[in-house]
């Protein structure tokens, strides 16, 4: 595929002795958002954390950008412009919130006017900007994380479930985000549990299941098929 | 979308329970101070004593501050981190010789150079062995504690030794510059001149310290990297250069501890780095591992402790720093500011 | 018969069989086989440090952690015999009591190190046991009046167990209280060996050892990680001190150069990675060889020091003082190259 942003090809990855991925391959397309979906505990995760060089492949290929970044390091992978917003947020809580940002700003000091668009986006940031970030609440903390790695235009973010845990009325404050983010073009490849939200954002699925992946196609298609919902994923129906 | 209304974030207030907890580590020093005075009666004894205390702390606190970030930022715990100490003291000493003229001159410009070379050089020295010591020897047992327990004690020995091949297995004598002999009278308290200086050098690599730690770009990487190392490299830094960094400036303070410490004592061995290590490991397991601030109150704790019970119970005062650390694990598990790992 | 004596735990490898069982034999006729003082009294230190270095095993090799207070409960052990005898006077009832008084004050201090570092992190360990051995080792010679200080203590011992006792002769060796000596100690080791053999390869050993590889793995199964890493340091320490009972019994002498010192610690690492981490049979081989290298290498390295006098940096580099520096060479170069030791390799080769 021409348009694809990254690919993945036959991806194996081990966890001491445990095989987690056990052939992955699918490929991300430029400009679009990708669901990577599935049960807990299929690989979703350890595909993410592949990708960005936290686990290392055993096997297959990685291409990023039309790049080979299978062995590379993982900060050339941030570099070559990944954005990673992980499963468990990654917050440097002994750091402020202005501190977690700079940080993250690779090229030297925050855009101001992109730092303005994340402000209006989770104004708490502005509120707490001098706070620890370790004392923000769940959801502040996720949105720290997600405007971390929104700080910069990066080609592809990486972002592990963004609603975990979180309550409704935040849920709807990052959609919004991730929203604005997708309208201005932006290649996301998105792990996330709550169905709704996937069908809110995604334009591409990825199902996994045990490790491999086993279906791929448009978001659309996936959301209007109760029945290959319930193959895949064993959703039931409250799960909507 | 915006906000939800319902959605208000506030900040919660700490009680006043928590924000003493918090500050109860920094209160420790002047309780400490507080106490001696009222055990050791005479306040001419007990400001020799305190400020004997903080020269001894100021120089432990620049020997355990690259160990405690090494272990912070990888992890990695280096038991020939003492090594370092001898090494720069060795180095050290030789300069000092060399400079005799400097140093026996009636001038504290000249004596003050003197020892300013001298550390350069130790720190210099310390630094060089400790870049190659970190790419032999610690590079290949990252991830395992036990072969890096195992490794580094036997690299100490190893370095222990070839100081005994170069200098000679004789402990050295040396006196201070001429200058920093003899002590100043304060309030009718003796206090020694060298001991002085050096709560000065202690106390200006502290906020040196803290400087960079809080206010440059290298000291967010280094205090983020010791959260969670795996997102600082997420974010692009590659981490391992930054340890390499801290690996080799923490050595060289060692070595620069290790000058001062000589001139302290008067004396230098080879074996003494390893000695030093007993001290620093108490210090950095009650400051808990990985925090510079917690390895700074530590040290100056373990110092006072030391000089008032050597005062007051000769016999016991190595002993009352085993109680201290015992008080202390009591109190704080994991040692009065323990890093929290972001995992 | 043999392989339940041993615990089911057989040596896996021909050679080390062999190695095993001839060591076996010389220790056990090393009075017959080796005439001489100074012949005995190697068996005789190699039979402890077996028995010590074996215990430090069942710390370092099957559950993973370092002490550095390992000689302080073998000096324990040591300083209880000798205090009983002094103060009971010379009777077995002081070797007994000491014996279990030395024991029972080295499980006691393991259990409280324990508690306080290994609930937090194994690595706490490394580093308290370092400060509380040499914080140990620096009261044990300022507190002379009760210890005796640098210079140790001298003390009597059953007349049974001294050369003085004479019974008469076997294959033209004399028997005297000095051979029984000898065999109190090679049965006493070689008991406690067989011990610790069956605790390595009970259900208990095999929760060390899953401990060890995977902390938080046994921690999920459902194992307390603790409990199982403090009962093997209590353990591990009383053996340690047991060890320094029978060593006080042979030596008849205390001091912290025997027993305490830093020294010795080292001596005790190298052997335990040089025969083979998380092998018991490892012990007898580290200590083994590193005894006799010990006893007779440090000659070696004198003759060649003045063989090589007239090249410059050589002879200060092999002379006998800088034994320390070869070792610590060795002992690098061990973890890197062989971190399973002599054993380990001894099994991959079969």
């Amino acid at each position: 595929m021409s348009d694809a942003l990254l690919s993945l090809e036959n991806i194996r990855t081990d966890i001491a002795q445990y095989h987690i991925l056990k052939g992955v391959s699918f490929s991300v397309p430029r400009g679009q958002v990708t669901m990577l979906l599935g049960r807990n505990g299929v690989g979703k995760t350890t595909s993410l954390r592949t990708i960005m060089g936290l686990w290392q492949a055993k096997e297959g290929t990685l291409t990023f950008d039309g790049a080979d970044i299978t062995g590379a390091p993982i900060s050339a992978r941030a570099r070559a412009g990944i954005g990673f917003v992980p499963e468990d947020m990654g917050i440097f809580g002994d750091l402020s919130v202005e501190e977690n940002m700079v940080l993250a700003a690779t090229n030297g000091m925050p855009d101001p006017a992109r730092l303005e668009w994340l402000f209006s986006a989770f104004p708490a940031l502005r509120t707490f900007w001098k706070s620890q970030a370790g004392a923000l609440s769940g959801g502040q903390k996720q949105m720290l994380s997600i405007a971390r790695a929104m700080i910069e235009d990066r080609k592809l973010y990486l972002i592990d479930e963004p609603t975990k845990g979180l309550a409704p009325a935040i849920i709807s404050t990052m959609v919004g985000a991730l929203r604005t983010l997708k309208q201005q073009g932006a290649t996301v490849l998105m792990v996330e549990q709550n169905f709704s939200v996937a069908k809110a954002l995604g334009d591409q699925a990825v199902v996994m299941d045990d490790g491999v992946v086993v279906w791929t196609g448009a978001m659309a298609e996936l959301a209007e098929s109760s029945a290959l919902q319930e193959r895949l994923m064993g959703l039931s129906m409250e799960a909507h | 979308m915006t906000i939800a209304p319902e959605h208000n974030p506030v900040f919660a207030r700490l009680g006043w329970r928590d924000r003493l907890g918090q500050s109860a580590p920094y209160l420790l020093v002047p309780v400490l101070i507080a106490a001696g005075f009222a055990a050791i009666g005479a306040p001419s004894s007990w400001l020799t004593l305190t400020v004997s205390g903080l020269a001894m702390g100021m120089m432990i606190f620049i020997m355990a501050s690259g160990l405690t970030l090494v272990f912070g930022l990888m992890d990695v715990i280096n038991f020939g981190h003492g090594a370092f100490i001898s090494l720069g003291a060795y180095m050290g000493v030789s300069v000092l010789f060399w400079l005799s003229g400097w140093t026996e001159a009636a001038s504290l410009a000249l004596n003050v150079g003197a020892i300013g070379l001298a550390i350069l050089a130790a720190m210099l020295f310390a630094g060089a062995v400790s870049w190659a010591f970190e790419r032999t020897i610690v590079r290949p047992v990252y991830g395992s504690h036990l072969k890096q327990i195992l490794i580094t004690v036997g690299a100490l020995i190893v370095l222990e030794q070839l100081i005994h091949v170069i200098w000679g297995a004789e402990e050295i004598f040396l006196l201070r510059p001429e200058s920093l002999r003899g002590a100043v009278t304060f309030f009718g308290a003796a206090l020694e001149k060298y001991r002085i200086l050096a709560v000065v050098i202690g106390l200006g690599i502290f906020i040196a310290m803290r400087l960079v730690l809080r206010h440059t770009k290298i000291g967010l990487i280094v205090r983020a990297g010791v959260q969670n190392g795996e997102m600082v490299e997420a974010l692009g830094y590659r981490l391992r250069l930054v340890f390499v960094g801290v690996f080799i400036a923490g050595s060289a303070l060692a070595g620069l501890g290790g000058v001062m410490w000589a001139l302290y004592e008067q004396v230098i061995t080879a074996g003494m780095g390893e000695n030093m290590m007993i001290l620093i490991f108490i210090v950095v397991i009650i400051g808990g591992l990985g925090s510079v601030e917690g390895a700074f109150i530590g040290a100056l704790l373990v110092g006072l402790l030391q000089n008032y019970v050597a005062f007051l119970e000769p016999k016991l005062a190595l002993v009352s720093n085993i109680a201290l650390m015992t008080a202390i694990l009591m109190w704080r598990p994991q040692g009065m500011m323990p890093v929290v790992k972001a995992k | 018969m043999l392989t339940r004596l041993i615990s089911g735990d057989t040596p896996r490898s021909p050679v080390l069989a062999a190695l095993l069982g001839a060591i076996l034999v010389a220790l056990m006729f090393a009075p017959f086989l080796f005439p001489g003082v100074r012949a005995l009294d190697t068996a005789a230190t190699i039979c402890i440090f077996i028995l010590l270095v074996a215990s430090y095993d069942l710390l370092l090799g099957y559950t993973g952690i370092v002490s550095f207070a390992h000689t302080m409960f073998f000096g324990m052990g040591a300083y209880g015999v000798a205090l009983a005898s002094i103060h009971m006077g010379r009777s077995y009832e002081a070797l007994i009591t000491g014996t279990v008084l030395g024991a029972a004050a080295a499980a006691l201090f393991a259990l409280v190190i324990a508690l306080f570092s290994l609930r937090v992190r194994a690595i706490f360990f490394a580093m308290i046991t370092l400060a509380v051995a040499s914080a140990m080792a620096v009261l044990v010679s300022q507190l002379f009046q009760i210890t005796g200080g640098e210079d140790g203590l001298t003390y009597r011992i059953p007349r049974e167990l001294t050369p003085a006792f004479r019974l008469g002769e076997i294959f033209d060796t004399r028997i005297n209280g000095r051979i029984l000596n000898y065999y109190l100690v090679f049965f006493s080791c070689l008991m406690l060996f067989l011990l610790l053999l069956r605790v390595v390869n009970s259900p208990f050993g095999r929760v060390l050892q899953a401990i060890r590889e995977n902390e938080f793995r046994a921690q999920a199964i459902g194992y307390k990680v603790v409990l199982y890493r403090t009962t093997a340091t209590c353990l591990s320490a009383a053996m340690a001190a047991l060890a320094g009972s029978l060593y006080a019994i042979w030596l008849r002498y205390v001091g912290p150069d025997t027993t305490l010192s830093f020294e010795i610690m080292l001596d005790v690492l190298l052997m335990v990675v040089i025969g083979g981490m998380g092998t018991l049979y490892g012990a007898v081989l580290g200590s083994v060889i590193f005894v006799l290298a010990h006893n007779y290498l440090q000659n070696l390295m004198g003759a060649g020091a003045e063989m090589f006098q007239n090249i410059p940096i050589l002879p200060d580099l092999i002379n006998p003082d800088r034994w320390l520096l070869w070792l610590g060479v060795l002992f690098v170069l061990s973890v890197y190259f062989f971190p399973t030791g002599i054993v380990g390799r001894l099994r991959a080769n079969r």
